[in-house]
Order: C-alpha cells, then structure tokens, then sequence
C-alpha cells in the first residue's frame, strides 16, 4: 500500500503527504546565510514588538546637559544633539521602519497578486486595458504622487503605508501576470475548465497558490525597497514627523552630526543594512528553495 | 435509439497570421448511451480539436467554430451560453487528458482535487463528496484511500496519477466521458490496465466514451465503432470490425498496413509517402490526394459518403476493390 506511493520524503514520520511547501521549508533551512537572515530578521522583530517595556528612555526624553554624548555605560550607542537616548530611538525608529516595510508590501502583494492574476488569466482586451493602466501609472513620478497625497490628506504614517504599497503594487501585478499567463496553459488548469469550475475559483485555488514562489521572494526584495523609501521620503522631510523616528529620520539627523557624534550616523545606517542583507539573503534562499527544479533534493 | 450526442457538419478552425487553419473541416458522428466511439488519427487530423471544441475548451480566437450542430441531449452545445457549458462541463460529460502528469494541480492534495467537481455540481457538503472521492478512487483501484486523499500529486507515479484523473472524471457519473489519449503518456502494462480500467467502469455505468487515440490497438481493444480522421475530415466510419478487417478507403489501408505486427516479420515498416498536408491550405479537396496511390481527376471535390456497408460509410471516390498499396493491409484476426 505504502510501496503505491513514491518513497522519498525528505520527513520520515508523515502524516499525509508531503507538500512542496514542506519541501522547500527543508530546503530552505540547509541554506546558511538564510538562516541567518531569517533569525536576525526575527530576533530584531521581537525586539522592536517589546520596545516600550525594555528601552532604557522614553524615545522623546531629552537631557539637555548631555547632548551629542558618545557611548557610555548610561547610553550604550549616547546620544543625539537633543540629548534623547540613541539606542532607544533606533528601537522605536524600527518598530516604524518595519511596520511601514511589512504593510506597505502586504499592500502591495494583495493589490498585485489579485490584478495581475485577474488581468494573465482574463487575457485579451481586459487583460490589455488593465496592463496599459499599469503602464500609465507606472510613468507617475513616485515622489510627486507621495507629496500630492501627503498635501491633499495631511501628513499621515497611515497613509505613508498605503502611498508606498500603491506604488511597489505595479511591479508585483507584472509578476504576477506573467506566472497566470503561462499557468493557465498548463493542464491542470485545463483540467479544471473541463470540470465546469468557475473562473474565479480558478483563480484563486490553482492559479494563484501556483504562483506564489515568485511572490513570496519578490515580496522579500519589496520590504527593503519600501523601507529604503520611507527612508529616503524620511529624509526628504515628508515621511515620519519629529518627535517620532525612522531610521531614514535617524539617517538624515545623524549625518547632520557626523563630524560630532559619528554613532548617530553609523549606528542607524549599520542597522539598516543588516536588516536589508538579511531581507536579500532570505529572499534568495526562499527562490532557491521554492524553485520546483532544486525539489528532487 | 436516440444518440446521445449527435454532432452534425462540425466545422472548427484556427484564424492565425498565417491564414485560416481549417483543423476540423465538416465532422458528422453520433454516439450512443454504453458505446465506445474511436477517433483515430495522426497528429494535426483534428480529432482532439474536435471534441475539445464541442466543450469550448481551446481558446478563442484563434479557434472558431464556423458552422456545425452538435446535439447532446437535444440541446445544441455550440449554441449554448458559457454558464449553461459549465453546468454541463464535468457533471454530465466528463474529460480526461493525455498528460496525467501535469494534469494535478502540485500544490493542492488529491482528496481536495478529486471532490471538486462534486463540489462544483453537486450540492453536497465537504463530508459527502470526500465520501465519494474515496469510493471513487477505490473504484479506480487506488488503494489505502485515507492515504492517498492526503497525499500530493508528485507522490504518485503516472500510472496511479491518470487513475486519479480517471477517478476525478467520474464522481459526478457522466453519461460521456471524453478520453483524449488517456494511455499515450503511459508505459504499456499500466496502459493495459488503464483500459480495462475504463471498460469495467463502463460497463457498470453504462456511460459513453469517445476515445481519441493514434494507437490503432487500444482502439482496436475498446471501440464499439471507430472513426478514421485526415486532416479535418471524416475518412470512414464504421464498426470496429469492418474499419478493421474490411477497410475500403485507400488511407485507412495504408495506415493499417504501416502498424507493426507480432505475426508478420518485416525488416522495414511499411509508411505512407509524405507529409500530412498544411491545413491552411487544403481548399475543397480532399486533403490526402498529394499521398493517395489512387487519386483522381474528381477529387479536387471532396466526396459524398458512400455506403460500404451496414453502418460502414467511407469518403473516397475510388471505387477499386482490393488494396491499392503494395503489402496488402488488413488485420488478420487472432490465432
């Protein structure tokens, strides 16, 4: 009975079967450096989820007396030219950095999959009208339609998440376009049409988890570009408002000061390349690992 | 008897860049309740393209459907709405494809694929339709049933994959079961199997096959009546006996007499000259006359049916007895 089904799993106990989700797990795990960017990614996401009850400051506490201060035993990375405690700003400048990273992509991913998905599969004159909408708004300069939403609606975090997410959604459609197009010739979704199944739970059972490898790595690269984004908008003064802080607002004050204080700079910018390498390094391992040709392992 | 399916001048073809691909060019056939209709053909002869064109399966453009009834039922399906398709796409005539391969969805396990027509006929709840997606599979021979409704598509060998398929089509007990080349992926045994597979499930549901094949001896093994096909056209028509053994258009005797045989020992298989020809280029004739031993002056016209038989209808002008090839070709019946 057990002989029917083909042996070699990578899991030896299996309750059912083995899904190539489970499969590119396994896979995914032998891969070091995504490993390690998955447990960076996690331990820095706790940390940033537990900030208000360990951070030694309030993120707005200023001591005036001690401004500009280097590293100390009282302030680990010291302080800013308000005097405000470094390494408790770069804890709270994560929780928003990263909360901004994470919603502005699902934003884009629940646009994206489900417009790309509809355009590859409806094919012809839909599929035509809905791509050229994408090419239009693709010609939009980003900062412009970030700085029209910001002046007509106020600036407002909220509303950095969704600008950033109706932004990255364009490139993911295509992606995602691209997957349905060649799927929806594939025969089990042939098979499907041939079983009277609706259009769209065909697209939504066979099509989209088909294509989700793709997504799930090129959502990997979106994090960092939004959150590289928000860093430049930041920076540029139109993202995250004084008091409170990104690590793009902890960037841009710190080169104020480098000359100073050079941990206000490095300590923030350090930051944010880790977070960005480990994104990188997870999100290659996830393409190699989800790529159906590596699951003979 | 009324036929179930009563298809009536058939014509399909491919509008390309390159010109009007004319791949089903006039097809007339019907097919009974319990009856194993064969379509035989080589590649290009427009036996797949005609039954997947009755279900609206191909896409469109390119491929139109330019004249033509088919009845099933009473109801026109080239006529139909696509909702009214549907309902009738998996429930009442079932299809199964060449590749069982890639025929599964990869990321979905086999309990969920095999309930989904039912899922989508029938209303029954989740409960009921894996009831029946295990009895259905235990049908198809797939043992250890809990197991393998859990199990993903890839765990499974080809053999046990179209058994899946076959299983798949069969839930909603359709009263056709459309097989495009349901064994050519397979090797021979698990296709032996396949097709007593089918037989069996016949017999006890009484539903009709149509079964498309090139392989003149699965036909030979399970049709009741075979149609020969060329380059869009009905050739010949007829019980599987008299395709067979009293064949009388010149095609269907060159092709029978190129099959390889146990009883014959031959250094070289006899072939037909030439190539099929481009179907963006056949006119009113008929498409075999570049290859015919036999053709002449009329068949720039395509022909009108000729009865050979009771039930045996071929297309040819030539009214020669005998074979007009070399080797004689017909199938000498066993032992």
């Amino acid at each position: 009975m057990t002989d029917a089904m083909a042996a070699g799993g990578p899991v030896e106990e299996r309750e059912g079967g083995v899904s190539l989700w489970a499969d590119a797990w396994y896979r995914l795990q032998k891969n070091r450096l995504a490993v390690f960017g998955a447990v960076f990614l996690a331990v820095e996401i706790v940390l940033c989820l537990v900030t208000p009850w360990i951070a030694p400051y309030e993120f707005d506490a200023q001591s005036l007396e001690l401004t500009l201060a280097p590293p100390s035993a009282g302030h680990w990375l010291g302080t800013d030219n308000l005097g405000r405690d470094l390494l408790t700003r770069l804890l709270y400048g994560g929780r928003i950095s990263l909360t901004v990273g994470l919603l502005a992509s699902l934003v884009s991913v629940a646009v994206g999959v489900l417009y790309g998905a509809i355009a590859g599969f409806a094919g012809g004159k839909l599929d035509n009208a809905m791509m050229r909408f994408v090419d239009v708004l693709y010609a939009v300069p980003f900062v412009f339609l970030v700085i029209i939403l910001m002046v007509y609606f106020g600036k407002n975090i909220y509303l950095l998440f969704v600008a950033l997410g109706l932004t990255q959604w364009l490139t993911m459609a295509r992606i995602v376009r691209g997957q349905v197009m060649s799927l929806r010739r594939k025969e089990f979704v042939e098979a499907a049409i041939s079983m009277g199944v609706r259009p769209w739970r065909i697209v939504t059972r066979h099509l989209i988890p088909n294509s989700l490898g793709p997504v799930i790595v090129y959502l990997t690269l979106t994090i960092p570009s939004v959150v590289l984004e928000e860093a430049f908008l930041s920076f540029l003064g139109l993202g995250v408002q004084a008091p409170m802080a990104s690590w793009g607002t902890l960037i841009s004050s710190g080169v104020e000061v480098m000359e100073v204080a050079p941990t206000a700079l490095i300590a923030p910018a350090a930051l944010l390349s880790l977070t960005l390498f480990s994104l990188n390094f997870l999100g290659d391992g996830l393409r190699d690992a989800l790529d159906p040709k590596g699951a003979k392992d | 008897m009324e036929p179930i399916l009563d298809v009536r001048d058939l014509k399909a073809h491919f509008f390309t860049r390159r010109g009007v691909v004319k791949a089903v060019n006039g097809m007339s056939f019907r097919l009974h309740a319990g009856e194993t209709l064969g379509i035989v053909g080589e590649s290009g002869s427009g036996k797949s393209v005609s039954q997947m064109s009755l279900l609206r399966l191909l896409p469109s453009p390119p491929l139109k459907i330019v004249g033509g009834e088919a009845f099933f039922r009473g109801k026109d399906l080239l006529r139909a709405s696509d909702a009214e398709l549907r309902a009738i796409r998996g429930d009442r005539i079932s299809v199964i494809f060449q590749e069982p391969m890639t025929s599964l969805n990869p990321y979905l396990r086999i309990g969920a694929q095999v309930v989904e027509p039912l899922l989508v006929h029938r209303k029954m709840t989740r409960a009921e339709a894996w009831h029946e997606a295990e009895a259905a599979l235990d049908r198809v021979g797939i043992p250890a049933t809990r197991n393998a409704l859990d199990a993903y598509p890839h765990e499974f060998s080809g053999g046990m994959r179209q058994r899946v398929m076959i299983a798949m089509a069969l839930t909603t007990r359709p009263e056709v079961l459309i097989a495009d080349e349901p064994t050519t992926a397979l090797d021979v045994t698990v296709q032996a199997q396949i097709l007593a597979l089918l037989k069996d499930i016949q017999r006890e549901t009484g539903m009709a096959i149509v079964l498309i094949t090139h392989d003149l001896g699965v036909v030979a093994g399970l049709a009741d009546r075979v149609l020969v096909m060329y380059g869009g056209r009905v050739f010949e028509e007829g019980s599987a006996e008299q395709v067979f053994y009293a064949s009388r258009h010149p095609y269907t005797m060159g092709l029978l007499r190129s099959t390889p045989r146990l009883d014959v020992d031959t250094e070289v298989l006899p072939s037909i000259a030439g190539v099929p020809p481009d179907l963006a280029r056949v006119g009113e004739g008929c498409p075999f006359f570049e290859r015919c031993p036999v053709r002449l002056p009329q068949c720039s016209l395509f022909p009108a049916a000729r009865e050979f038989g009771s039930g045996h209808v071929g297309y040819c002008h030539w009214k020669g007895e005998g074979s007009p090839w070399e080797v004689p070709a017909r199938f000498v019946s066993k032992g």
